[in-house]
C-alpha cells in the first residue's frame, strides 16, 4: 500500500499560498451523441481562493454539474471532449494521468453528491463506506479507521456512531445519508469540496441542518467549496462568489451580495423574478422564464438567452455578448443591455411596442403588481 | 398538534369537502402498524385553494389520496357535497372520482411513455365522455389548448417526447378533461425547474379561475404552498398543528413546528441571516411508535411536562387561525 501523501506526488505549490486554490480556464466539455456534439460546458473559467466558497447556480442542462464533474475528471467514456485547463495548487488536474488522480480525489478534493440514496453502496455497512479511502490513502490500521469514522460522525452529528457504524444505508434516513456523505467527503481532510446539489433530495428542515453543517465544516477547516445549486434561495446566505450558469455559458459572476444587489444579466433577473417568497403576499402572479432553455447540439446564434429575453435586440440575436467587468470590475456579465442601463430600458420599451410576446408577459406582471400595491 | 380536534371546522352545509378524524393506518410486516395519518380533520369550500404542507412522512400525501378512497382510510369521514365517501360501494365511488381528480408529483412516470399525448387526455372519456369520436376530439383540443400545449403539434406525439414541465401541463389536461370540482395536486412542481415552476404554477391559477376548480395543494416547499393556496394546513406526523389564511400563517407562524419550518426555508436574499443555532441532529420520530401527548414535542424547544401527557386541542388564536399548541407563539 502507498502510505505518501498526494502533497508528495503532485507538484504542489506550498509556499505560494497566496495563489488560488483552483484556476479554472476556459473549459469546454461536449458529449457526442448520435444526434451530434452536445455542447455541455462552452468555456467557463473562475478561481476559487482556500477558504471560499463558490456558487454555482442555473436550471438543469446549464452545465453546473458537467462543470463540476469535469474539473473532478468524473465524466466517463469515450465519448466525451473536454479542453481548457483546471489547475488546481498550481498543476492542472486535466492533465494528470489516472494514477496520479486517484491520489487527489478522496484526499485532496472530494465530492459530495446530490442523491444520497444511491451515492452509497446498499450492501456495504457505513463503517467501512466512511473509511475505505481514508486506509487507501493513509494507510491507517483497522482499529485507527474505526476510531476516525466515529469521530467523523460525531463531527456530522450523527447520533451513536458506534452503533451506526454497523448500519446499512438504508437503515438511515436521507438526511443522515447524506450526513454520511459528507463524512467520507471529509474524511481525508480535502482542501477543496464539490458539493453538488448537496440538499435538493431533503426536506427544508434537513436541507437547512445540511447546509450548516457543511457551512461550519468549510470554515474550520478552511477548505475551498463549490456549491452546485439551482436553488438562488441556497446560495444567497452561504457562499461568498455566485457565478450564474445558462447554456454552458457563465452569463454573471459576481460577489453574492453584490449579486443579489445589482443584478445585471437579464436571465438572473428572470430566474430571481420566477421563484416564490415567502414574504410576498399569496397569489402574487409569477413571472415565469418564458419557453424552454436552448438545445445544446445546435445552440442559438448570439446570446444563448435571447430567444427568452424580454430585452432581446437585433444585436443580441447575431453577436455573443463577451463577459466583462461592470461597476467595481469583480462584478462581470455577458450582456449588451444590462438590467437597470438606459439601453436596456428602452430595449424593453420598443419590445412592448413591438409586441414581443415575452416582453408583454413581463410588462403585463409588473402593472398588475404596482397596481396591487397602489391599491393596498 | 400535533394534535387533534375540529374548532376549525366551518358549517357544514359551506362546505364541499370536509373530513372528520380521518385515520389512515397501514400494517406491515413484524405485526407493526404505520400510523400515517391519526385523526386529522379539515373542510374546503368551494372554489378555495387548500395547501397541505409538512416534511416527508408527515402523512400529506396519504391524506390527499385518502379524499379519493385511494385506499380507503381506515376510519373517519370524508364528505364531499355532504355525501359520505367511506360508505360508498367501489362502483359509486368510481363514478364520483370524475368529480375529484389528481395530478402526481413526477410528470414523466404518470404518463405512458409509449401512448399518443392525444390517447392519454381522451383516456378518461373512453368510459364517462361523449362516445361521438369528433367532439372527444374537440374536447381534447381545448384542453390541450388551455394547458398551453398546441394541440397540433402536440396530438400525435408520443409522451416521451416532451420535457417534465409538458408532460406535467398533458397531466393537468388529462385530469380536467372529465369537467371535475375538485384537483388534488401532490407535489405538482417539486420535480420541475424554477423556471417550469413557475410557469405551472400561473398555470393552475388561470385553470382554477376558468374551471372554478377547488384546488388541495400538497407540497413542501412553504413559499410555493403560499403562493397558490388561500388557506394551509401544516402537518406534522400524522397530525394537523395548524391551521389559517396563508398569509396569516406566514405572517404569524403560532405552532412551533410552523416556524422551524418558516425558519429553515431559504431565502433569496443575502442579508438575511441565517440561523445556525436551529437544531442541528433532530429527525422525524417513527410514525410506527410517535411520541405520546403532542407529536412534535421530540423536537419542540419549548415542550413541558404537559406537552408528553396530553394531546393539544385546536384552538382559535386569533380570528380564523387555528393551532393545537399546548405553548403556542405569540
Amino acid at each position: 500500500m502507498n502510505t505518501t501523501t498526494a502533497a508528495d506526488n503532485v507538484a504542489v505549490d506550498a509556499d505560494n499560498s497566496t495563489s488560488p486554490l483552483l484556476v479554472v480556464e476556459d473549459i469546454h466539455t461536449s458529449f457526442m451523441v448520435p444526434g451530434g456534439e452536445v455542447k455541455a460546458v462552452r468555456g467557463v473559467s473562475f478561481e476559487l481562493n482556500q477558504g471560499k466558497t463558490l456558487g454555482v447556480v442555473g436550471e438543469s442542462g446549464s452545465g453546473k454539474t458537467v462543470l463540476a464533474r469535469s474539473v473532478m475528471r468524473l465524466n466517463l467514456g469515450n465519448n466525451v471532449i473536454t479542453s481548457g485547463s483546471a489547475k488546481f495548487r498550481g498543476s492542472n488536474i486535466l492533465d494528470l494521468r489516472p494514477k496520479a488522480m486517484q491520489k487527489l480525489w478522496g484526499n485532496e478534493i472530494a465530492m459530495v453528491f446530490q442523491d444520497p440514496m444511491t451515492a452509497l453502496n446498499p450492501l456495504v455497512k457505513v463503517g467501512r463506506q466512511v473509511t475505505e479511502h481514508v486506509r487507501h490513502h493513509l494507510g491507517i490500521s483497522k482499529k485507527e479507521a474505526r476510531s476516525l469514522a466515529i469521530d467523523l460522525l460525531n463531527e456530522v452529528r450523527i447520533p451513536e456512531p458506534e452503533n451506526r457504524l454497523d448500519s446499512y444505508p438504508h437503515e438511515l434516513s436521507g438526511g443522515m445519508r447524506q450526513r454520511i456523505c459528507i463524512a467520507i467527503a471529509l474524511a481525508c481532510e480535502p482542501t477543496l469540496l464539490f458539493a453538488d446539489e448537496p440538499t435538493t433530495a431533503l426536506d427544508v428542515t434537513v436541507q437547512h441542518q445540511i447546509l450548516n453543517l457543511l457551512n461550519r465544516e468549510q470554515e474550520t477547516r478552511e477548505m475551498g467549496m463549490v456549491l452546485v445549486t439551482h436553488d438562488l434561495g441556497v446560495v444567497a446566505g452561504r457562499t461568498d462568489e455566485t457565478m450564474v450558469m445558462y447554456a454552458g455559458n457563465v452569463v454573471e459572476k459576481s460577489s453574492t451580495k453584490e449579486l443579489f444587489e445589482d443584478m445585471q444579466h437579464p436571465y438572473t433577473e428572470a430566474l430571481f423574478r420566477s421563484i416564490p417568497k415567502t414574504n410576498e403576499r399569496s397569489h402574487t402572479r409569477l413571472t415565469a422564464i418564458a419557453g424552454r432553455p436552448p438545445d445544446l447540439i445546435a445552440p442559438p446564434s448570439g446570446c444563448s438567452f435571447s430567444p427568452r429575453c424580454p430585452y432581446v435586440q437585433q444585436k443580441c440575436r447575431e453577436e455573443e455578448p463577451p463577459l466583462i467587468p461592470v461597476n467595481n470590475g469583480s462584478h462581470f456579465s455577458a450582456c449588451w443591455f444590462p438590467v437597470g442601463t438606459e439601453e436596456n430600458q428602452e430595449a424593453f420599451r420598443k419590445n412592448v411596442a413591438a409586441g414581443l410576446p415575452q416582453t408583454l408577459v413581463i410588462e403585463e406582471t409588473l402593472t398588475k403588481s404596482s397596481e396591487k400595491e397602489d391599491g393596498v | 398538534m400535533a394534535g387533534s380536534g375540529k374548532a376549525h371546522l366551518r358549517p357544514e352545509d359551506e362546505t364541499l369537502i370536509r373530513v372528520e378524524d380521518l385515520v389512515v393506518e397501514y400494517d406491515i410486516p413484524g405485526g407493526d402498524t404505520v400510523k400515517a395519518v391519526s385523526g386529522i380533520s379539515f373542510d374546503i369550500k368551494a372554489g378555495e385553494t387548500l395547501g397541505l404542507v409538512g416534511e416527508s412522512g408527515c402523512g400529506k400525501s396519504t391524506t390527499g389520496k385518502a379524499l379519493i378512497q385511494l385506499p380507503k382510510p381506515s376510519s373517519g369521514s370524508v364528505k364531499h357535497n355532504l355525501v359520505e365517501l367511506t360508505g360508498l360501494s367501489s362502483e359509486a365511488m368510481r363514478r364520483r372520482r370524475t368529480d375529484l381528480q389528481m395530478i402526481f408529483q413526477d410528470p414523466i412516470s404518470s404518463l405512458n411513455p409509449l401512448r399518443k399525448v392525444e390517447d392519454i387526455v381522451a383516456e378518461p372519456m373512453k368510459i364517462w365522455g361523449p362516445k361521438d369520436k369528433s367532439k372527444q376530439q374537440e374536447m381534447v383540443d381545448n384542453i390541450l389548448d388551455a394547458v398551453g400545449i398546441d394541440p397540433e403539434q402536440a396530438r400525435g406525439k408520443l409522451a416521451h417526447e416532451f420535457s417534465g414541465g409538458q408532460c406535467q401541463r398533458i397531466s393537468i389536461a388529462r385530469s380536467l378533461i372529465l369537467d371535475p370540482e375538485v384537483l388534488i395536486c401532490d407535489e405538482p412542481v417539486s420535480a420541475l425547474d424554477v423556471s417550469m415552476q413557475a410557469q405551472i404554477l400561473n398555470l393552475l391559477e388561470d385553470l382554477k379561475k376558468k374551471y372554478h376548480l377547488t384546488l388541495v395543494f400538497i407540497a413542501h416547499d412553504l413559499a410555493v404552498v403560499k403562493n397558490i393556496s388561500d388557506k394551509v394546513a401544516v402537518m406534522y406526523l400524522g397530525k394537523l398543528c395548524e391551521v389559517a389564511q396563508s398569509d396569516e400563517l406566514y405572517e404569524n407562524p403560532a405552532h412551533p413546528y410552523s416556524k422551524l419550518l418558516l425558519d429553515s426555508c431559504p431565502e433569496p436574499d443575502p442579508t438575511v441571516v441565517i440561523d445556525q443555532t436551529v437544531s442541528d441532529d433532530d429527525e422525524l420520530p417513527s410514525p410506527i411508535n410517535p411520541p405520546s401527548g403532542c407529536r412534535f414535542r421530540t423536537r419542540c424547544p419549548f415542550a413541558t411536562e404537559i406537552c408528553s401527557t396530553e394531546e393539544p386541542q385546536m384552538e382559535e388564536i386569533r380570528p380564523n387561525h387555528y393551532v393545537a399548541c399546548h405553548h403556542p407563539l405569540t
